[in-house]
């Protein structure tokens, strides 16, 4: 419980004084994972939403791996980056190992299956709704797809944010493909495991609040963007 | 949306950087003594040098530098490093320092290890009470003494009971295990030092020879690895050789009492 406090104590002294290097490590987390969110959007949405129009043969099977992969355990991704970018590897030219790339690409993998299922998810019940109006119309399936995005936009908004929170809180695969260097591929969580390992629990709780705070904030301020909740149905 | 992009074009454009740098794998123990944060900072002033650490067990550091993930390593294993240069991975071992293990546990000392007259009879101690001995069990270098250890008191880990428990994680994570349950173990003197939750743990046993742990340098071989910063291992050896390292690693101290002893040999 004592440390508990002090963590708290602690984060708020680092916060108020504006830490250089929580600063560092904080807008890195926030690198790595929004620009691993905004690829796996860009992935996953038109997926979700070819999935919702097209119909054809595997389309059940495809669904019901995105669902499985949604439990994808991040430290097996950070395994199979590893080896697929280490320097014996198949993409060890790129030299990307130990890189915020490295980190980025797991990250994508993992949260790519979330998205695309939530926003299936959506998109489909949509889709019932519109099907007849779009074939009546007689648009293409490029159009479709673009119209159900458009308009379940507040619903894949959502999606990106489960996205988000499962990559800020992940440090099971970047540990292992980002190799949690100093100034370089630190991230907020693998900074607490760093500090939790030598037994800097105070630290480690404070960084853990810090890495909460951050979370809210990011969700507050896309809500705030998005005009959630003020004006229409979407 | 659009304002979305921005912060991530902003963040986008503070990540990105170069400089001359390189890679080194050391082990947890290493780090967690706090000297890398002592020698880190004159190494980038003598030489410009970035040295970007990886943290990791001797095992896994080995397996970087077989993979030719990371430019050089410094470990603490002997058998284990001349395997590694013996194979080929690596130029060669450079011998750097030393500082050495010790015996962690319970205060009331339920083994009594602390009147132990040798490393081996403080394991027989630990074993005859079956009292709980947490082991790292990830293949590191202290893992390795540790199991070399045992062998030498005449025991076989494979044979014993529940008391001991292979957590198979770092050494700052052997200790917080060690911590909670209020069980031996075998920890790097620099570890123990630099922990904060030590709880109801105290050094109890120091000092035989056998425990002492010689840290090396090993350049991994640029034959195998085109890419590695070869001249950049070297010149970083050179300066770990140097008498400046040599006077910041031996007046490194914690709570008054020195950690490491420099023994790098001039081998020119």
């Amino acid at each position: 419980m004592v440390d508990l406090w002090d963590g708290l104590t602690q984060a708020f002294w680092l916060v108020i004084t504006l830490d250089r290097e929580l600063a560092e490590i904080a807008l890195r987390s926030l690198y790595v994972t929004l620009t691993a969110l905004v690829i796996a959007c860009l992935i996953a949405f038109p997926l979700a939403a070819f999935l919702a129009v097209r119909r054809f043969r595997f389309r059940r099977l495809i669904i019901a791996i995105l669902n499985a992969l949604m439990g994808l355990p991040p430290v097996v991704v950070g395994l199979i980056v590893y080896v697929l970018l280490s320097r014996s590897g198949p993409f060890g030219v790129l030299g990307l190992l130990f890189t915020p790339t490295a980190m980025i690409i797991a990250q994508i993998i993992i949260i790519v299956p979330l998205i695309a299922s939530i926003a299936h998810q959506s998109l489909r019940d949509l889709w019932q709704e519109y099907h007849d109006l779009l074939i009546s119309m007689n648009v293409s399936q490029g159009q479709k797809m673009r119209t159900l995005i458009w308009d379940a936009r507040r619903a894949l908004l959502t999606a990106s944010l489960a996205g988000f929170g499962r990559g800020i809180g992940e440090v099971g695969a970047i540990m292992i493909v980002g190799g949690n260097i100093d100034n370089v591929t630190r991230v907020l969580t693998t900074a607490i495991a760093l500090e939790t390992g030598k037994g800097a629990f105070a630290l480690a709780l404070a960084l853990g609040f810090v890495l909460i705070a951050l979370t809210i904030a990011v969700n507050l301020m896309i809500h705030w963007l998005g005009q959630t909740e003020r004006e229409g149905r979407w | 949306m659009r304002q979305v992009l921005f912060v991530i074009a902003l963040l986008w454009a503070t990540a990105t950087q170069a400089q001359d740098s390189l890679r080194l794998a050391v082990t947890t123990s290493f780090h967690n003594s706090g000297l890398a944060d002592v020698l880190l900072p004159e190494i980038q002033a003598d030489l410009g040098l970035e040295v970007q650490l990886l943290i990791v067990g001797t095992g896994q550091a080995l397996r970087l530098g077989e993979a030719g993930d990371v430019d050089a390593i410094l470990v603490h294993s002997r058998a284990a490093e001349e395997a590694f240069v013996a194979q080929g991975y690596g130029t060669h071992r450079r011998e750097i320092m030393y500082n050495d293990f010790v015996f962690i546990g319970p205060m009331n000392d339920p083994a009594g290890i602390s009147d132990a007259t040798d490393a081996a009879d403080t394991l027989q101690r630990i074993a005859t009470v079956d009292a709980p001995f947490v082991s790292r069990g990830d293949e590191s270098g202290t893992h390795n003494k540790e199991l070399a250890l045992w062998q030498a008191a005449g025991l076989d880990p494979d044979n014993f009971g529940d008391w001991y428990r292979a957590v198979g994680a770092g050494m700052g994570a052997a200790l917080n295990t060690a911590s909670g349950m209020n069980a031996y173990v075998l920890s790097d003197r620099a570890s123990w030092l630099n922990f904060a939750n030590k709880g109801d743990l105290a050094l109890l046993f120091a000092g035989d020879p056998v425990l002492f742990n010689q840290y090396a340098y090993l350049p991994v071989n640029p034959d195998l690895h085109s890419h590695v910063k070869s001249d950049l291992a070297a010149r970083l050896e050179d300066w770990l050789t140097s008498p400046h390292a040599a006077e910041l690693i031996n007046s490194y101290m914690i709570d008054g009492e020195a950690l490491f002893v420099f023994n790098a040999e001039d081998v020119s």
